[in-house]
């Protein structure tokens, strides 16, 4: 039943295309005189009629509530960091710690990436398979040279004797910005699976949904990235 | 291609969006190329007021958070705009009412905790000198 066009009753189990023409709410009684031979013509957008949503809306739905619950996932770790950012325990602050060159770059990079995603999605659109991979790489290029950015900063202060286990603050830390960089990392794993099945199976139905909500969970980490470069570096680097 | 391809305008018009979902891409001005343009010009413009709102003395000091804060959430509005297609459209309700509760839970948890966690730190008993020296 991916068809929604519901057109006549025997497609129509539930009769959602009795309500005639109007589809404003309340006129979804039936009983209008419309029985339901046409072809289903009501304006359903935004009204649950119409029959069962496609598959591309119901998988892209789905994808977005997990999304959000990610979010969700992340401010626990924004409150925890929020909490714990002054116990330093005597250690190194946030800004001793944080060189905010390294992190304009960081977020110029997540920012472009975010955007030549966009642009892959128009090449999908296109269906221009040169397109969609060029895109999809430079992508995938820029991914990894945040990480690479991320991880030489982790280092750095590992060496400084600034781990995770000198302080809360730190602790707080390293579990909110790290958990941010294993989704870029997991996110450039799914990138390069997804290159590799367009590449071999082209443009069908099911690799098109993946693309989508590979699209969606790369912007979502550029929203999560714009509130960890706020909240943590720029309130914790300034005077 | 049943799924996205084979529709007519008329069935599209008629069907919810999915999240992310770009329909209307002519006469619009957050729709194609130059939306993706547009938003990535304003993000970039709205990095650069944070990075000068933190590292200057442009904002009166107090004031920075707020400021911070607003310019984050209106750069996380453009991405859900420009990148991310959420219109108020009746095909986007479910998805924005989605957003919505997701933003409510994230409210409530972040504020909530900070909140909470101040005011025990406020109540908190005054450490004795012997508790003082056996701090770690």
């Amino acid at each position: 039943m991916s068809d929604i066009t519901a057109g006549s009753a025997a497609r129509d189990p539930y009769r959602v295309g009795r309500s005639g023409g109007h589809g404003h709410g309340g006129h979804g009684h039936g009983g209008h005189g419309h029985a339901g031979h046409g072809h289903g013509l009501l304006s359903a957008t935004g009204h649950g009629q119409g029959g069962p949503a496609s598959k591309f809306v119901t998988v892209a739905y789905g994808f977005w509530i997990f999304l959000l619950s990610d979010i969700i996932m992340f401010s626990a770790f924004f409150a925890a960091y929020a909490v714990l950012s002054t116990a330093t325990a005597g250690g190194p602050s946030g800004k001793e710690l944080f060189e905010l060159p390294r992190v304009a770059a960081q977020t110029g990079l997540l920012l472009t990436s975010s955007f030549t995603g966009g642009l892959a999605t128009l090449a999908t659109q296109r269906r221009s398979m040169a397109a969609t991979q060029f895109w999809l790489l430079v992508t995938g290029l820029l991914g990894a040279a945040f990480l690479f950015l991320e991880v030489q900063e982790f280092a750095v202060m590992a060496s400084e004797q600034a781990g995770p286990s000198r302080s809360a603050f730190l602790s707080a830390f390293f579990a909110l910005v790290g958990c941010h960089g294993t989704h870029v990392g997991l996110g450039l794993l799914w990138l390069g699976t997804m290159m590799a099945q367009l590449w071999v199976k082209g443009f069908r139905p099911e690799i098109l949904r993946r693309l989508h909500c590979f699209g969606l969970f790369w912007h979502a980490l550029d929203i999560i990235w714009v509130a960890i470069f706020t909240l943590v570096y720029l309130l914790g680097a300034s005077p | 291609m049943s799924d996205i391809d084979s529709r007519t305008d008329e069935e599209l018009d008629r069907r919810d969006s999915a999240p992310g979902e770009e329909r209307i891409t002519e006469h619009e001005l957050a729709g194609g190329l130059s939306g993706y343009l547009l938003g990535f010009g304003l993000a970039i413009l709205l990095t650069i007021a944070s990075f000068l709102a933190a590292q200057t003395g442009l904002i009166y000091q107090p004031a920075v958070i707020s400021a911070l804060v607003v310019l984050a959430i209106a750069q996380m509005g453009v991405h859900l705009v420009f990148f991310l297609h959420l219109t108020t459209g009746p095909d986007n309700t479910n998805n924005v009412l989605a957003l919505a509760f997701g933003v409510l839970i994230v409210a409530l948890v972040v504020i909530g905790s900070v909140w909470i966690m101040a005011h025990l730190n406020l109540n908190m008993a005054p450490m004795s000198a012997h508790q003082a020296r056996m701090m770690p």
